[in-house]
């Protein structure tokens, strides 16, 4: 299936592992929260440039501290109703700072490319024969934004009011 | 009235040609019906029991002499001459094809209307008061409040695809006239200790299958946090929310399941997270841009009283009668609010015909400023009237069939559109409407009884708020037959409380005449003629009027 990154056709070959890194470099597997955090917890390994998968119900929060190890978290979308990814991102970007590849798997339709990519998704594992023409159309079809979000979008109510300042709550 | 500014604009034109994109995708087959269906009921499409349904969003129910003639207009064109006002203050075209919603969405458009978010797991149409920025006793009109939340709430990404849908309501803290304890989140502007208006933040209340009154998570929250405060508790519900089943996915669930400690501090500890980021900014200087949309209009200086109208109720005993029950008292001294009631008898509660909608139109335009609300009662509104003009009013209502006197009496039921229209409906709701108005259609027992609120559902997902009604009736399906339960106690204002089921059901021919021994015997306990149904309920208890629902069996 087609790998977006940043809306073109890219690759990737690290595989999914559910039993944890075995004999396997970090950098060709990608793992679950648990094995990461166990990896962690171990300071006989502690790995770098590692990928992590997490599931809508992980919290994100455990990832917070060990960030500078990790250059690829994919959120997995069992579902396109569960929308659970969408926070898990908005946390990651904004909250936690993290800045490198963050990659939607799972049930990705054409209709969530948007809302995905405003929430700090800068990949997508999206099936379609046309992948990036569908993207660019979807990601585009709205063209300005009430709330500010992950993406660089400044929201309509500032927009409204170049002089004012970020800190201008009142 | 708040007006579109480009933003606003383009954004709506950009829905619709999404949605156009959607639909053709669609009807080629490309989409199927279960990756299509999100996306129409995000733009408040729905499949009805005969045809697809469209609800439009009626933003905190406010209209004006131009959207309500747009509305007439697609009644006319692509419906059956009429539309249907509901209880979330929307309207819904029951007959509409999918093919041609499109371009009813881009003349939605035209007078800056849409269909965004009326459905769908998001964030819905906001609702208030119908008398905002009218009643005498708000301390401030939550308008400007509801446009920011619309605006904040309009396509955000994190919160388009929650566990269930989301119901705001705002109230401007007077008598709660928005029946915000029982939403999602319920808002009431409020003073704190130092005089600043600001929030109390209600959170976990609802309808459907269980019932809850909200409860407070926050006593006061400034106006700049609002917006924030809002992103924190739809995030611990976004990422806590049940999705394991459909029937326990309201936040309500959430609240009750964690308790009121735990979630309240949830939400406090993820607002106390939020980073500078993270914080909705909202310049002042867009709030007073907004809030200016909203001023009032400028009232003529006038005596408090009117003897033209006064004099003219001495003479027009219907008029005298329909001003007693739908004149609304007003902050400026001779001005009202009229409350225009759409349950005439014998007709679905909540419709209106086009003409009845372009007669409104041409009603408010001259007489009321061209300031319409849609009442959750499925009513509508007209705010800030002279009360020099109502006898003009009034005879203009008449014409247009529209001076039905029973605004907040027992005939103006709400009631969803049951099993005529919706494919979840058990049981009809429209008829037993009409046999209850039939049964207390004459005026003087209408009067004698005063102000009682019944609410009829076709089903328990409670669109017609029976739970919330003094009287609620809920149909339910026995064994292929349709019996209606009767509920006594629920109330929807600051009191708010769920009614208690009385007992069996009774059938369809029976609710009626079981109806009329409740109310007589209402009559004969009374203290007072002062003494309103409600409050000898809540007196007396459900006991008495339990016996006499039951006394024919």
């Amino acid at each position: 299936m087609p790998l977006l990154r940043h809306g073109r056709v890219s690759s990737c070959s690290r595989i999914f592992s559910d039993s944890g890194f075995g004999d396997a470099a970090a950098s060709d597997v990608i793992v679950t929260l648990r094995s990461f955090l166990d990896d962690r917890s171990s300071t006989a390994s502690r790995r770098d440039d590692v990928a992590v998968r997490l599931r809508p119900e992980d919290d994100p929060r455990l990832l917070a501290n060990d960030l500078d190890a990790v250059s690829l978290i994919e959120v997995e979308f069992p579902k396109y109703t569960d929308g659970r990814g969408y926070s898990i991102a908005q946390l990651l970007r904004r909250r936690y700072g993290y800045t490198r590849e963050l990659r939607a798997v799972g049930q990705v339709l054409r209709d969530q490319l948007s809302l995905m990519r405003r929430s700090g998704f800068d990949a997508v594992v999206f099936d379609h024969p046309d992948a990036e023409g569908v993207y660019a159309e979807a990601v585009g079809e709205l063209s300005s934004a009430y709330q500010g979000a992950a993406d660089d979008a400044v929201s309509i109510f500032l927009r409204r009011r170049p002089g004012a300042s970020p800190g201008g709550l009142t | 009235m708040y007006r579109y500014d480009e933003f606003d604009e383009n954004l709506v034109r950009q829905r619709a040609r999404q949605f156009r994109g959607q639909v053709e995708r669609r009807l080629s087959g490309e989409l199927p019906e279960e990756h299509f269906k999100p996306l129409r009921l995000q733009n408040g499409v729905y499949l009805q029991l005969h045809a697809y349904m469209l609800r439009v969003a009626i933003p905190y129910g406010q209209l004006d002499g131009r959207k309500l003639r747009g509305l007439a207009d697609i009644a006319d064109r692509y419906d059956k001459r009429y539309g249907h006002f509901t209880t979330r203050q929307n309207i819904q075209f029951n007959w509409i094809r999918l093919e041609d919603m499109p371009e009813v969405l881009d003349r939605l458009a035209d007078v800056g209307m849409h269909a965004i978010q009326t459905s769908g797991n998001c964030i819905r149409n906001v609702t208030s008061d119908p008398f905002a920025g009218a009643a005498a006793d708000e301390v401030e009109d939550p308008r400007p409040w509801c446009e920011i939340i619309r605006q904040w709430s309009t396509f955000h990404p994190e919160f388009s695809h929650l566990p269930r849908k989301f119901k705001i309501a705002v109230s401007g803290g007077g008598h709660d006239r928005a029946a915000i304890r029982v939403h999602d989140i319920g808002l009431d502007l409020r003073r704190n200790s130092d005089g600043e208006i600001g929030f109390e933040v209600v959170c976990g209340g609802g309808l459907g299958r269980t019932p809850h009154v909200g409860v407070t998570v926050r006593d006061w929250i400034s106006k700049p946090e609002l917006l924030s405060y809002l992103e924190a508790i739809m995030r611990v519900y976004n990422r806590h929310g049940r999705r394991d089943n459909k029937y326990k996915a309201r936040i309500k669930i959430l609240v009750n399941e964690l308790g009121e400690a735990t979630f309240r501090s949830l939400v406090e500890e993820e607002f106390a997270a939020q980073n500078e980021r993270e914080k909705v900014i909202l310049p002042l200087a867009e709030v007073d841009r907004i809030e200016a949309y909203f001023a009032p209009p400028a009232f003529d200086a006038a005596p408090a009283a009117s003897p033209t109208l006064d004099e003219a109720r001495r003479l027009n005993g219907d008029l005298d009668r329909w001003a007693r029950h739908n004149l609304r008292s007003h902050k400026a001294p001779g001005y009202t609010s009229i409350l225009v009631s759409l349950k005439p008898l014998g007709a679905a509660p909540g419709d209106a015909t086009s003409d009845q909608m372009r007669a409104m139109a041409d009603i408010a335009d001259r007489f009321a400023g061209g300031d319409i609300r849609v009442a959750h009662e499925q009513d509508l509104v007209l705010t800030h009237v002279r009360l020099e003009d109502v006898p003009a009013v009034f005879a203009a209502l008449q014409t247009a069939g529209l001076a039905t006197a029973n605004g907040g009496m027992i005939t103006d039921i709400i009631a969803c559109p049951g099993l005529d229209y919706c494919n979840l409906a058990n049981a009809r709701s429209i008829s037993v409407a009409n046999s209850i108005q039939a049964a207390f259609s004459d005026p003087d027992l209408e009067d004698m009884i005063g102000p009682l609120h019944l609410n009829i559902s076709g089903c328990i997902n409670a669109c017609g708020h029976h739970h919330v009604g003094h009287i609620g009736i809920l149909g339910v399906d026995k064994k292929g037959e349709e019996f209606y339960q009767v509920l006594f106690g629920g109330r929807a204002d600051e009191r708010a409380a769920i009614g208690e089921i009385a007992g069996p059901g009774l059938k369809h021919e029976d609710i009626a005449p079981a109806l009329k021994r409740v109310v007589q015997r209402y009559l004969s306990l009374r203290s007072s003629p002062e003494e309103t149904f409600i409050d000898a309920l809540e007196r007396l208890g459900q006991a008495p009027f339990r016996e006499a629902l039951y006394a024919a069996s």
